[in-house]
């Protein structure tokens, strides 16, 4: 599955936020951090700011914060904000999707995507922060302090 | 927990985020649970299906590396109450596969989902399958079994090194 640009910002931008609720983070300092246009992110982060993900504040110290829950949004409640990936909609005809090898292709294509679905809609921000930090302090610790089961 | 397309659906904003430290007790479960297990899986799946606790109850009795534990909860006469259970076994060598655990069920009584309950059963089921000697645990779940599929995700699985297949043969 190949998301499209604005919604790997949008994800980038509300994961960075989510670290730390309480920082406040301008276009431009998360754009640094990731190496990114910074006015490609503003137009993202208005986006996440009309989907309530994110609050701005004017001014100097200005910036924005993650005002979703952590516990409740989902890495495809980001993705939904940027493009259609549930697979409802009629979708663009492939060329060539009316014959028998296109339609094998399909099913192939199909199964794919409804395991990379399942898989954003299970995930939330605190779950893959959660398990950045465990990952993190997993290969900082000798393998004999390792937890046997994480 | 119960099979749902919309985790949040699922949850009463009032519940809280986790219960006080030493509200919940885990235990091994005893014949005189079934009934409340059978209850929960039924409220969960929409099937009563006793016989099958009653025979998962009976192999953990003869097989040292089963394993059926209870969470309770107390209530405000400070009276044992069931709030869930959890089930699982070591499996070695299928399809190649070293040793491991296995979760084959969860069960968490709705009203008291979300307080680290679900947690608590799954961190001494791992304690279990440690002491038995085991490194890893493994679950099976439906793709669209979104609750499921974020409370284990939120205890830090994730896609495994097998993939099931399926094929009708009717």
């Amino acid at each position: 599955m190949k998301l499209q640009k604005a919604t790997r910002y949008g994800l980038y931008a509300v994961l960075e936020l989510a670290r730390d609720p309480e920082r406040q983070l301008s276009a431009t300092d998360i754009a640094a951090i990731y190496d990114i246009s910074a006015n490609h992110l503003a137009k993202v982060l208005r986006d996440l700011g009309r989907a309530r993900l994110v609050d701005s504040a004017r001014g100097v110290g200005g910036g924005y914060r993650f005002s979703g829950n952590a516990k409740r949004v989902t890495l495809m409640d980001i993705i939904a904000v940027f493009e259609d990936i549930s697979g409802d909609g009629p979708g663009a005809r492939e060329e060539g999707e009316d014959t028998e090898i296109g339609q094998a292709l399909n099913l192939v294509l199909s199964e794919i995507d409804d395991i990379a679905r399942a898989t954003f809609g299970s995930i939330t921000i605190d779950t893959l922060l959660k398990t950045m930090r465990w990952r993190q302090e997993r290969d900082r610790s000798p393998p004999a302090n390792r937890l046997t089961i994480d | 927990m119960a099979v749902s397309s919309n985790l949040s659906r699922q949850i009463d904003p009032q519940e809280p985020e986790s219960l006080p430290e030493g509200a919940v007790t885990i235990r091994d479960a005893t014949e005189a649970d079934l009934a409340a297990v059978t209850d929960l899986d039924a409220l969960n799946t929409g099937l009563a299906k006793p016989d099958y606790w009653q025979a998962r109850f009976a192999e953990t009795a003869v097989h040292g590396d089963r394993h059926f534990l209870i969470a309770e909860t107390v209530n405000p006469n400070n009276e044992p109450v069931f709030a869930g259970f959890i089930v699982g076994e070591i499996r070695a060598w299928e399809f190649g596969s070293e040793p491991c655990g296995w979760v084959h069920s969860i069960g968490v009584y709705p009203g008291r989902r979300v307080s680290g309950i679900g947690t608590r059963l799954f961190d001494s089921i791992c304690e279990r399958f440690r002491a038995d000697g085991v490194r890893l645990v493994r679950t099976m779940l439906a793709r669209e079994d979104q609750l499921n599929m974020s409370f284990f995700r939120s205890q830090g699985m994730m896609a495994g090194a097998f993939i099931e297949l399926e094929k009708p043969i009717d």
